[in-house]
């Protein structure tokens, strides 16, 4: 199991050192520092085995979270464990910084403390977690109190606890999607897929029993064809669920029911790639005009109903290491070439469905004897739309809730579609 | 709040302050320096030193105060551990507490603080706490049980911890559950045959059970002890199956991961045609693919798994290429791993997809990964035989990028497509020849030497070609040496006429100028072939070469076997097997995949099944099995066997039959069956009418060795004195000496003479390692200065506790002498008698089967010319050096004395020893595991006998 967990700021000095296991030493912490953190090459591998002892890291910005083990570890599990580390953190305190880490290191303890125990990983659920790892104390607490938290941590719902109460029921469901693809410069789809995810926000009282549903074309065929007639169904290639969703009753019957959590979480996540809608198709042309010169065209074909409105739209063309200058024209938005980041940047705040944008580029070049050709990377886009490109609907999120006297009716609900780009690139 | 203020004191008299701040009254100044303490505590500083002042803080009602004390006291129990006794009343009280979450802190904390004083302590309350009213106390409870059993694992098993913790796996409650199988997982580990883990249909439901109640984390705790279980049959295999395979819907990877693990192993032993096992391989493609779309991290792992999962089963991902399609954001170990996994997945169905991919990733920046396309590019040429020629004509693209390394890869890879299909893509040889001047890896010299002389009769200028690499033949890496000289003789067969100074010049510089044993080798064979006869040159050297294999980097089965039973693990990260990066016992066990109990055609390869069970090797002394094992891993060279092969002659078969009947009939298991052992039988070893009065032999060698100046008792045999080290080399330093053993204690006898003009002092003696682990049992003790033209007599006791390395001859013994003038060196030779050790005599019974049950490849025999003793004299000589006669038949006025010694080392030899009345050769036939062993000890043999 994890034998130890530790933090480094990006110089590489220690913020957290959290030993469990004795053949861990003090000398590990150092060894990490060493081998990964002040090497000068490129991380080639996020698990290093140094002297027998093996380092898992991940980094978020410039923090450094290793653990480390000298054991035949479940890797898999300590990157999730890492991971939620994070999550739990972030819940706690915000952005995960040095100054944050430091500014709450007793806290960082405590929880180190609870969720890891001899390296095993605990009950990481931030909504449990909060119940009794306040840095407040627990002086206050009744009997029941403590033995409803206890009970919350180690049982079967140990994502929710008791007793909660809203004067308004209300759940708020987003289908966030990213839509990925890799299309040729012939305009030929090489590998397209929509990796989605539901995230729900639910202050509903008391242990509600939920069922959602969505048109599935599995379970839309089931029921033939008394189902909605205008419904298009979507084929999921796979789909993975929050922990507090039945998974057997999903294996056998396909429907996904649940008890959810207090406040946001990710209920499912899920992956499509037949029938996907691209919002935008690229169309690149870049012609070499002598050794010193560029000339790029690229044009953008929004791919959805007029009456919809696609944001946040940004294409980047990358430009060679040796260019000296660049002159954009684009009839829509601005451009600008960033140097710094070898890219001209064009930026388009709105734009309709069934339309078309433009842009040219004069790209100079500075002579240079390098043999080796410029890679060409591809370009890539971002964008925001109102819909989900994988076609996925929601047909419904009943609430039932036996004990409390509200029903599904009373229940305010909202749902929102945004797609967004996920690696949205087209080679040139 | 800020505390990160905490992390800035740096100045002097820091302890001081702080311990003041400490003892103060005030309870948040106090807490304020805890924090401050374990802030230094954090980056490293020691601050053990207030340890007391610490510990004085732990009685308070301040939950969070509390923790930060536990916090320090957990870092430093184990340097003060008399202080932290004072803490243990505290903890106890603790454990007492109403409130379950102190009660549960308290035990965890308590399990954490490893001083031997405090688990005693420990018990009482773990004991409550195990049967604790409150689920969460029991399940920190269960987990505090592995704590402690890694600290003191005899004292849990003596207060019956582990019985409590089995009865936890049936709790009520599945977080309990799970963290009792995490713990009894762990602790079964470093017990390998106990049956700790008692898995039966019945624990095994009710792991299911808690399975799809408990925590994510839980579920990978339950997951990965199914993944241990072997089911029954078929039905109860695909039972779990079914019931473990929602989990692949989890959001958690490695949840799949460990569902996965189950589900590969299990399938084992479902059989092929059933249809579940059809929808089985259908469900696992989904869930691996949505592992793709994780954090890199997570997907790195993932991708090592399906790198082993896809050659086990190919066919579960076989669709989905697509997938693995490098993007330009990934990390680099993704990409890699990606390529690798692309190569696997290639086939005709996909390769122009593959292709075009690879093209595009043969162009991009990092270095690594552009070098692997390219070789993928080769390697889908060699799998998918339709894609060859687009492969080719792709790669000479690259090469007309003249990027130094793609140039150099693709022509690596051009070589091996042309061993595939010979006499195919030749037109592109004129194209490669262009880039010869800028290749300077060695592989791609090679390659090219190798193209070049594989084809010389088509290329017009090969043989200036060859020569312009001969300039530089010395400085040229033997990989490239050898490949040229091969090149060379290969044009000289093909066009002889006009390249017989080459080839010559060739043959001489592999052969006289070269200090390479492999090259000059290779050379003189070829040198000889060309000048005895041409004709078979030509057949030797130009012969067809066999195909090479369409697949590279493929996992060795049994090591897939194995890996595929450590899915999600680190050991299925790395591809190599526990025991290769943990330490100690754990995890060293094989685990194999179960296996099929369905149909017969089922399985590729049918595997008994044995799963978790390490393989018993049925040997009667298990000691000398790891002895030996340790002395073979230090050997650089694969074991071979040493001496002449025992002649297949009637006589030895004879002797084998009758050492079987004979030794058969001492023990009384075969009375009566075999006329031939009549005689044997008939004549005990103890009792011989004829034998030249034994006591007499001894006393006359106690006489010996009485003459030699050095009382040896027992007669153990003692080579005489030889010179070591002579003066000349030793600047006037002159050293004789030999070894003896003397009641179990080897010694080194030395004789120092100074025959220099000034004072010798300050003598040191080191052994280099050594075959046995021989090293001085202590300093070289000279006491005295050696004055000129003095001598003086050490005895240096030597044990084998030293480093162990093998040596040719195996008791060579490297020497290193030092004194006031300089260090010397010197090699010697100790009897391998010294290192038979007095408790070399086996049973008879053991004898028997021992002998049985060494192969008879490890039998060697030998003769001994001109020794004049009758068989008791031998045996007396042989016993007082540790040789113990078991057992004495006479066959026809052929005495046969079988006889064992051991080793110090643990290793037995098991002898035959052959004597004829008035026949002064004698013959012995030896016999041990250690293939390596006979031939030394034999020279002792003789030694002794002769002596």
């Amino acid at each position: 199991m994890i034998g130890g967990l530790f933090i480094y700021n990006h110089k590489g000095e220690v913020l957290i050192s959290r030993v469990y296991r004795d053949d861990i030493g003090r000398n590990a912490v150092d060894a990490f520092r060493v081998n990964v953190i002040h090497a000068r090459q490129q991380v080639r591998s996020p698990v290093t085995n140094i002297a027998r002892t093996s380092f898992f890291h991940v980094k978020r910005s410039n923090i450094w979270l290793a653990a480390v083990t000298k054991q035949n570890v479940n890797a898999a599990m300590v990157f999730e464990f890492l991971y939620k580390m994070c999550d739990v953190m972030t819940a706690y305190f915000g952005k995960i910084s040095e100054e944050n880490i430091k500014n709450n290191f007793v806290l960082i303890y405590e929880l180190l403390d609870e969720i890891l125990d001899f390296g095993y990983p605990q009950n990481s659920e931030t909504g449990a977690l909060k119940t009794f790892i306040t840095q407040q104390g627990i002086k206050g607490q009744t009997k029941e109190e403590q033995s409803q938290i206890t009970s919350q941590v180690t049982g079967q719902i140990g994502w929710r606890r008791e007793g909660i109460k809203y004067r308004r029921n209300e759940l708020f469901l987003d289908v966030l999607e990213s839509v990925n693809l890799l299309m040729s410069p012939q305009g030929q789809v090489l590998s397209a897929h929509v990796s989605g995810r539901v995230v729900m926000k639910s202050y509903l009282s008391g242990m509600p029993e939920c069922k959602f549903g969505m048109n599935d074309k599995i379970v839309i065929d089931k029921q033939g064809k008394g189902g909605g007639t205008d419904d298009q169904s979507i084929a999921i290639d796979d789909c993975t669920f929050h922990q507090c969703v039945r998974l057997s009753k999903f294996d056998s019957e396909r429907s996904i029911s649940f008890i959810p959590p207090d406040g946001e979480y990710e209920l499912m996540r899920y992956r499509t790639t037949k029938d996907i809608i691209l919002p935008f198709r690229v169309i690149p042309l870049v012609r070499e005009v002598g050794r010193t010169k560029l000339e790029v065209k690229v044009v953008i074909k929004s791919n959805f109903k007029p009456s919809l409105l696609a944001q946040k739209i940004e294409v980047r063309i990358p430009t060679p290491l040796n260019t000296s200058g660049v002159q954009v024209i684009c009839m829509k938005g601005k451009a600008k070439y960033k140097a710094s980041e070898n890219a001209i940047v064009w930026k388009i705040k709105r734009m309709a469905g069934m339309k078309e944008s433009q842009i040219s580029a004069e790209i100079e070049l500075l002579p240079t004897n390098d043999k080796k050709k410029w890679a060409r990377p591809p370009i890539s886009m971002n964008f925001e739309v109102p819909f989900a490109p994988s076609g996925l609907k929601v047909r419904y999120l009943k609430v039932f809730e036996s004990k409390l006297n509200y029903s599904d009716h009373d229940v305010i609900k909202w749902v929102r579609y945004i797609g967004r780009s996920g690696i949205y690139e087209t080679r040139c | 709040m800020t505390d990160s203020k905490y992390f800035t004191t740096t100045k002097k008299g820091e302890i001081f302050e702080l311990k003041a701040e400490l003892n103060s009254d005030k309870k948040e100044k106090k807490k304020e320096a805890v924090k401050k303490v374990i802030a230094s505590m954090t980056v490293g500083k020691d601050v053990s030193a207030l340890f007391p002042d610490v510990v004085n803080c732990m009685q308070t009602d301040n939950l969070e105060l509390k923790k930060l004390v536990y916090l320090y006291l957990m870092n430093y129990a184990k340097s003060q551990p008399d202080m932290a006794i004072m803490a243990v009343n505290t903890f106890v009280k603790d454990c007492e507490d109403p409130n379950p979450l102190i009660r549960a802190l308290a035990v965890r904390t308590m399990g954490c603080i490893r001083v031997d004083k405090i688990t005693e302590y420990l018990c009482e309350p773990l004991r409550k706490c195990l049967k604790d009213e409150d689920p969460y106390v029991r399940k920190t409870a269960a987990v505090c049980v592995a704590k402690l059993h890694d600290i003191n694992a005899q004292l849990v098993e003596d207060q019956g911890f582990l019985d409590t913790l089995k009865d936890l796996i049936s709790d009520s409650n599945p977080m309990v559950v799970a963290n009792a199988v995490a713990a009894l997982s762990e602790i079964a580990e470093s017990h390998p045959n106990s049956n700790l883990l008692d898995l039966n249909p019945q624990t095994i439901n009710k792991l299911l059970t808690a399975l799809n109640e408990c925590t994510e984390w839980g579920q990978i705790f339950i997951l990965d002890c199914l993944a241990n279980y072997t089911p029954r049959d078929d039905r109860e295999s695909q039972s779990i199956c079914e019931r473990v395979t929602p989990r692949l819907s989890h959001a958690n990877s490695a949840v799949v991961l460990s569902a996965v693990k189950v589900l590969m192993k299990f399938m084992e032993m479902l059989p092929k045609d059933l249809d579940y096992y059809g929808t089985l391989l259908k469900k696992l493609a989904p869930p691996l693919v949505t592992l793709l779309s994780a954090e890199p991290e997570l997907q790195y792992v993932a991708l090592r798994n399906i790198n082993l999962i896809v050659q086990r089963r190919p066919e579960i991902l076989k669709h989905e290429m697509k997938v693995f399609f490098v993007k330009y954001n990934d990390p680099i170990y993704v990409k890699l791993e990606k390529l690798d996994i692309m190569i696997r997945l290639a086939s005709q169905a996909n390769i122009a997809q593959v292709l075009a991919e690879l093209k595009e990733y043969a162009t991009e920046v990092d270095v690594d990964f552009v070098r692997k396309a390219v070789r993928a590019i080769g390697r889908c040429a060699i799998k998918v035989e339709q894609s060859a020629e687009r492969c080719v004509s792709t790669l000479l693209d690259l090469i007309q990028t003249k990027v130094n390394y793609v140039v150099q890869e693709a022509i690596v890879v051009i070589k091996d497509i042309f061993r595939k299909y010979p006499n195919k893509y030749e037109s592109v040889i004129a194209t490669l020849c262009e880039n010869l001047d800028s290749l300077d890896e060695p592989e791609a010299r090679a390659a090219m030497i190798w193209i070049v002389g594989e084809y010389a009769e088509r290329i017009d200028n090969a043989d200036e070609l060859l020569e312009s690499f001969l300039e530089g033949f010395h400085d040229e890496s033997t990989q490239v040496q050898l490949q040229l000289l091969t090149g060379i003789v290969k044009l000289f067969l093909k066009k002889p006429t006009e390249t017989q100074e080459l080839v010559q010049q060739v043959l001489s510089l592999a052969t006289q100028d070269s200090d390479n044993p492999d090259l000059r080798d290779r050379g003189y064979i070829y040198w000889r072939l060309l000048s005895t006869d041409p004709v078979a040159a030509k057949e030797v050297v130009l012969a067809e070469k066999p195909l090479i294999s369409e697949e590279t980097d493929l996992i060795e089965p049994t090591l897939l076997e194995e890996l595929i039973c450590h899915i999600g693990t680190l050991a299925s990260v790395y591809h190599k097997p526990p025991s290769a990066f943990v330490e100690g016992s754990r995890g060293v066990q094989h685990k194999r995949l179960p296996g099929s109990a369905g149909s017969g055609e089922s399985v590729e390869s049918p595997e008994p099944v044995s799963a978790a069970v390490p393989e018993a090797t049925p040997s009667v002394i298990p000691s000398q099995e790891d002895l030996l094992g340790d002395l073979l891993n230090l050997d650089l060279t694969p074991p071979t066997t040493t001496g002449p092969p025992p002649p297949s002659s009637g006589l030895q078969m004879g002797a084998m039959d009758l050492l079987g009947g004979g030794l058969d009939s001492l023990l009384g298991g075969d009375l009566g069956g075999n006329p031939a052992m009549g005689p044997g039988f008939a004549a005990p070893p103890s009792s011989m009418p004829q034998s030249f009065p034994a006591p007499a032999s001894r006393g006359l060698d106690d006489l010996f060795d009485l003459s030699g100046g050095v009382g040896i008792p027992a007669g153990a045999y003692c080579p005489p004195k030889t010179v070591w080290l002579p003066a000349v080399k030793g600047k006037g330093l002159e050293i004789s000496g030999t070894f003896t053993r003397r009641s179990g204690v080897i010694q080194m006898e030395m004789t120092l003479t100074n025959k220099a003009m000034s004072v010798m002092t300050d003598f040191a003696i080191q052994f280099n390692r050594n075959s046995f682990g021989l090293a001085p049992a202590g300093p070289l003790q000279v006491l005295t200065p050696l004055s000129p033209n003095q001598n003086i007599e050490v005895a240096l006791p030597l044990n084998t506790l030293g480093p162990i390395m093998k040596m040719e001859p195996l008791n060579n013994l490297q020497v290193a002498v030092k004194n006031n003038i300089d260090v010397f060196y010197f090699s010697c030779q100790y009897p391998m008698s010294v290192l038979f050790s007095e408790d070399g005599k086996m049973e008879s019974k053991v004898f028997l089967v021992t002998w049985k049950d060494i192969p008879n490849d490890n039998e060697a025999q030998f003769q001994i010319k001109d020794c004049h003793l009758n068989s008791d004299a031998a045996s007396n000589k042989l016993q007082g050096s540790n040789v113990f006669t078991i057992a004495k038949r006479t066959v026809e006025g052929q005495d046969m004395l079988y006889q064992s010694l051991k080793l110090t080392n643990g290793i037995w030899v098991l002898a035959e020893l052959k004597v004829q009345t008035g026949n002064p050769t004698f013959t012995v036939s030896l016999k041990c595991r250690a293939t390596e062993v006979p031939q030394a000890v034999f020279q002792s043999y003789e030694a002794i006998l002769k002596n």
